[in-house]
């Protein structure tokens, strides 16, 4: 085989198995994210990564005061729980999933608006010998007027 | 082909498609190395790994999206008026990148805002107009025409009409960010985010200006301005986004003369509605010509958006 087939060919298999790898977290999050909003109005904001066993992200977002909220937030069944905390611009923890059973969607409102922070992790499986475990993880809002 | 090309020919396919599989997965942070991907793989260093994960960090930078911004502007009770929006013909004069991810959007936002107010033909069109500017940014199925057979065919569903505006402007920023352009998906946020805010200080009563709860709203997107800095300084270097940052601090320069105090929020959960409601009070002090200034500040940017 000449090396002016090998690279084209080449070309198109990492091409293949990449286009394959960022649309993965699109269709999850469509999929399995998007029907925990219920017959909230999503926003049609995209938040979603592929994260592993033991990572944190972080969200920045601004709540408008008497607008019903629901943050759903989901991770690949191959993952371990998903764990996240809300908090106010003074990192008071206002809410965490890890106090209600790692539940994956939260409803809220709020008085006055501001600006909240979502701390989101991939907790572990507990294997220490083992490759940590990596999957998508899709944050989605809906809200009600 | 002889032994030692078969060797160079399968390491350089096993080395590419190992390259492919991390380049997919946007960036070494966050890796997805499947367990059965190990063998075809160079060996991992688990312990540097670990470590990896244990500093990485993924910051999302949430901006209300149009969808958002128009129901905001609804339920401050402000009135519809056609004349604020981005009129269509001016759709086939953006040319550029720049130009129709901002306006991409400036019409989702208008298409919201249209949808909001239940004007059915002029949000097909301006469903139409956004479909332009996500064709033309090679957005591929962003806005199906399937999309816009169900806006017809549910034209007086408000619910399913939300539905669909939501996706499209989902499927425009997913492809965007998973297909490696984050400056031309925070392009489209800002001017979703740009159109949205005009569209709320046109609407403002300044002979109620005490008590029209759309200030308020406008007041809001203070908290946001940060969030919107913080998104465009990701993709700082390139260089149309480098001139939006300038844009923005303009913005940002007028609002740090609005004060907010907020209290320390206290949740307390609602067994009525089984939600939490955030309590807190704030204060806001803007002057008339403070806003004024803020009006002034975003129409420009906005009429600089929308006439390149």
């Amino acid at each position: 085989m000449k090396w002016t087939k090998i690279i084209p060919l080449t070309a198109l298999i990492v091409l293949a198995f990449s286009t394959s790898a960022f649309g993965q977290c699109k269709a999850f999050a469509k999929k399995q994210c998007l029907p925990e909003l219920g017959n909230y109005t999503h926003d049609g904001n995209y938040h979603a990564a592929v994260l592993v066993e033991g990572e944190e992200a972080e969200l920045y977002k601004t709540f408008y005061s008497d607008m019903e909220y629901r943050v759903a937030i989901v991770g690949e069944d191959k993952l371990p729980a998903i764990e996240f905390s809300v908090m106010d611009a003074n990192r008071n923890v206002l809410y965490s999933n890890k106090e209600h059973n790692y539940a994956s969607t939260w409803d809220f409102r709020l008085e006055a608006s501001q600006q909240l922070k979502l701390v989101i992790k991939v907790t572990k499986f507990n294997a220490a010998d083992e490759m940590p475990a990596n999957g998508c993880v899709s944050i989605m809002f809906g809200f009600k007027m | 082909m002889n032994r030692h090309s078969k060797v160079s020919t399968f390491f350089v396919l096993g080395l590419l498609l190992t390259a492919g599989l991390f380049v997919g997965c946007k960036g070494g942070k966050k890796a997805p190395v499947e367990k059965e991907d190990t063998a075809i793989s160079f060996v991992l260093d688990h312990d540097a790994i670990m470590q990896d994960i244990e500093q990485a960090e993924k910051v999302f930078n949430a901006l209300p999206s149009p969808v958002e911004s128009a129901m905001l502007i609804k339920s401050a009770g402000a009135e519809y008026n056609e004349a604020l929006l981005n009129p269509i013909s001016n759709a086939s004069s953006y040319v550029t990148n720049r130009a129709m991810a901002l306006n991409l959007g400036v019409y989702t936002c208008d298409l919201s805002f249209s949808s909001m107010y239940e004007q059915t033909q002029l949000l097909i069109d301006y469903m139409n107009a956004a479909k332009k500017m996500a064709d033309g940014l090679g957005i591929l199925d962003a806005i199906a025409q399937e999309d816009i057979d169900r806006l017809e065919e549910n034209i007086n569903d408000s619910e399913v009409i939300m539905d669909i505006v939501s996706q499209t402007f989902m499927n425009s920023n997913s492809y965007l960010e998973e297909n490696g352009q984050p400056a031309t998906a925070a392009m489209v946020l800002l001017g979703g985010w740009i159109e949205g805010f005009y569209i709320s200080t046109q609407l403002v009563n300044m002979d109620n200006f005490a008590n029209d709860k759309l200030v308020g709203r406008i007041v809001d997107q203070k908290f946001s301005i940060d969030i919107l800095l913080n998104l465009l300084a990701d993709s700082r270097g390139n260089q149309a986004v480098d001139e939006l940052i300038d844009q923005v601090n303009e913005l940002k320069t007028v609002f740090d003369k609005v004060t907010v105090e907020t209290s320390a929020p206290r949740p307390v959960y609602d067994e009525a509605t089984q939600s939490t409601v955030i309590k807190s009070e704030s204060k806001v002090n803007i002057t008339k010509e403070v806003f004024n200034e803020l009006t002034t500040t975003v129409s420009l940017i906005r009429n600089s958006f929308i006439n390149p």
